[in-house]
């Protein structure tokens, strides 16, 4: 029989025991729904969380330091291969753009950090700054701010931490769950002017008026000192930054915030120049260490060796995301496990229906083959209905579980507003888990309509025609 | 009445040859023989009756020659086919192209209208809808139920009902016309409408119709030819002269509208 016969067929049958078909295509949708959930859910949290460490620049980026350094400080993760510290390569301008050229990155900055004295009506308030590239503008730190981004890279503006704001304002900050409006906060301090004070570094050949001047400990470069100059920069509040800075890693853990080439062209002394008094005393910038952004995540580990090739040091959390994706998997089978349970119940409904119209039309099978219904002819008919129950339940189904996801979507959003979270997406319905749903929801029929199928086809049409 | 005449001479215009046909099938301990050894002959275009009474294997006889039952044992060749050796799927092609059936009870679906019901067999051959629809609508036509092929079966007379029957049992232009008991459920009037049909599309179409039934005297009116069965065996097989002789009446009662 042609396809289209037989689905209109199907369909006619369908309709002729509507009340228990229409039953058993609903437990097939609440079978198709729980999946749909189960599964939507798994994959919102996944994105939820994939979004979340994308935005937080971490996964994605590969810290690269001397290696001198990554062994002061203790952490040295790497043994493996790579230069000894004695090869290790100074992290300086011509190495960062090195990195930049590098297959597969997208920039390579300086980490710029300092503590600093900021004056905001003539009240000294002592801080970290931090330098903040202008692709930072996408980071999710900034996603709740008031204001704007920096204007240009170099240009004398500064953002601010909420806690900072509210310590310019003269507010204790809340403890607990912070109920502060952050509108509020920089509705005052928008455009107004901050005062920092920095130490500048020169090459000890400049003339300057307070001098304090540092001499080389030996080493490679012989006689080399530098001046420590104060300075002070204006600075214009463009914007204030939600974030809690304890929440987030690498440049954005602070409570100031600079344009990166601002910083770096003030040359202001950090707390590594002392141990590295050489290079510092060297005209070209030297970085105690550099952030390098990766197109994607899953290149990090290719650019990590070859970073590491060049003789530096390298630490990215992919190892962390690594068993994160185990984590993911494990939970995702678990949830389509779960989600299937019900999917497999309602297939049994499939049997018992088609069993039970078996039964009814037995007069009916054998009318078909006594006009010459072929067996394959009588189980494509059957093979049709439990395939349109399929397809029929599994649409509903994935409606029924989209509107699931909606309602608790937005139970919890309602939920965490309460709490004065922002809301978010953790429900995700893509187009493949849709034709997944029911794909799936169809095949499961089809395979719940191959023994009721076999079993008509195989009737005795004489004792079917008997049959009243 | 005349005794049939011998198979041999008719080898070229024989539509149904069985031989030493038998159907036995175990029910409980004991061995049922339904068809016990029947051979029999039948011409291209002939029109015969099974009698019998009940029990005696006419209906059995008629479902094998159907393709609807295979034997126990013996042969029964069809149009050249020899069904015992027909695969399931060639079996049921030979019932869809070859065979065309009516039932005492009608066997209409309930579920469908008229028309339906009479397509149904041009669904199973795979020919197209709109062809399909200009076929039900002309065989319904040549039954007189053209103005009623929307109607479900339940909405019809036994007659009706049996009349769309037939539409549909000739809807593929089968060379056999295999009928069981068509009058079992009908009025007497109704009944010869029915036959008179029958015998129209065996004179007009040259279909050969086999016809089981347990009233001797519509056999005698309609038949050319009777074949008795009692107990499963073959006990008399004759010539009805009257039919074979008088070949044309005015039959046209119940024909086209």
């Amino acid at each position: 029989m042609k396809i289209p016969d037989l689905a209109e067929l199907a369909l006619r049958n369908l309709r002729e025991s509507l009340l228990r078909n229409s039953l058993t295509t609903v437990g097939i949708s609440v079978g198709v729904a729980s999946l749909v959930a189960m599964l939507s859910l798994g994959i919102g949290l996944q994105q939820l969380f994939s979004r979340r460490l994308a935005k937080s620049g971490l996964f994605d980026t590969v810290l690269v330091t001397s290696r001198r350094d990554l062994r002061g400080m203790g952490r040295d993760r790497d043994d493996r291969g790579g230069p000894t510290p004695g090869e290790s390569r100074v992290l300086d301008e011509p190495a960062r753009q090195e990195i930049e050229r590098l297959p597969n990155v997208l920039e390579a900055y300086p980490d710029i950090r300092f503590p600093t004295e900021l004056r905001y009506e003539d009240k000294p308030h002592l801080t970290m700054i931090s330098a903040l590239p202008s692709s930072a503008k996408s980071n999710d730190a900034f996603e709740g701010m008031q204001g704007s981004f920096f204007s240009s890279d170099t240009a004398a503006e500064v953002i601010l931490q909420k806690t900072f704001a509210e310590e310019l304002l003269g507010k204790t900050p809340a403890r607990g769950i912070d109920e502060t409006n952050v509108a509020d906060l920089a509705r005052p301090l928008l455009g107004k002017e901050l005062t920092m004070l920095y130490s500048q570094r020169e090459p000890s050949s400049t003339q300057s008026s307070s001098t304090a001047a540092v001499a080389s400990a030996g080493g490679d470069v012989v006689g080399a000192a530098y001046s420590v100059v104060s300075r002070e920069l204006k600075l214009k509040i463009v914007g204030v930054s939600d974030q809690d800075p304890e929440t987030m890693r690498g440049p954005t853990r602070a409570k100031v915030f600079l344009p990166l080439k601002l910083a770096q062209n003030l040359h202001v002394m950090q707390p590594t120049d002392l141990r590295e008094v050489s290079r510092a005393a060297s005209d070209q910038p030297v970085y105690s260490s550099v952030s390098v952004r990766v197109k994607n995540p899953a290149q990090v580990k290719l650019v990590e060796d070859a970073v590491k090739k060049m003789g530096f040091g390298t630490f990215s959390i992919l190892d962390a995301s690594r068993g994160l994706q185990l984590v993911f998997t494990v939970l995702f089978a678990f949830l389509g496990i779960f989600g299937s349970l019900a999917l497999i119940v309602a297939s049994i409904g499939i049997v018992n229906t088609l069993v039970m119209a078996i039964l009814e039309r037995r007069r009916e099978i054998g009318i078909m083959k006594a006009i010459g219904a072929s067996d394959g002819d009588v189980k494509a008919i059957f093979f049709a209905e439990a395939g349109s129950m399929g397809i029929l339940g599994g649409i509903v189904g994935v409606v029924f579980g989209w509107g699931i996801g909606q309602v608790i979507n937005m139970a919890t959003n309602l939920y965490l507003k309460s709490q004065s979270f922002p809301p978010e997406h953790f429900w995700a319905v893509p187009w493949w888990l849709v034709a997944f749903a029911i794909l799936f929801a169809f095949f499961v029929s089809l395979l719940s309509g191959l023994y009721p199928a076999g079993r008509a086809a195989r009737l005795d049409p004489v004792q079917a025609l008997r049959y009243e | 009445m005349t005794t049939a005449p011998a198979i041999s001479n008719a080898r070229a215009t024989v539509a149904i040859h069985s031989e030493n046909l038998c159907r036995h099938y175990r029910m409980g301990d004991t061995l049922i023989r339904a068809v016990d050894g029947v051979s029999l002959a039948v011409r291209a275009g002939e029109f015969v009756a099974l009698l019998g009474s009940s029990g005696s294997g006419k209906s059995s006889v008629l479902n094998l020659i159907a393709g609807l039952d295979r034997p126990t044992s013996g042969s029964v060749i069809v149009q050249d086919r020899d069904l015992a050796k027909l695969s399931r799927e060639e079996l049921a092609k030979y019932r869809l192209h070859v065979v065309g059936m009516v039932f005492q009870s009608f066997n209409l679906i309930a579920s469908m209208t008229l028309a339906e019901n009479v397509e149904l067999p041009l669904r199973f051959a795979e020919v197209d809808r709109s062809q399909r629809q200009n076929l039900a609508s002309e065989a319904l036509g040549r039954v007189g139920l053209r103005a009623r092929m929307n109607h479900r079966p339940s909405e019809l007379s036994g007659g009706e009902q049996q009349r769309a029957a037939l539409a549909r049992a000739l809807i593929n232009r089968p060379q056999l016309l295999l009928a069981d008991e068509p009058t079992g459920n009908l009025d007497s009037h109704t009944g010869t409408e029915i036959m008179d049909m029958v015998r129209q599309f065996n004179r007009e179409l040259g279909m050969t119709v086999m016809m089981v039934t347990h009233e001797r005297a519509l056999a005698e009116r309609y038949a050319q030819r009777m074949i008795f069965l009692a107990d499963g065996k073959l006990i008399d097989d004759r010539i009805n002269d009257d039919q074979v002789n008088t070949p044309t009446e005015d039959v046209h009662k119940g024909g086209r509208s």
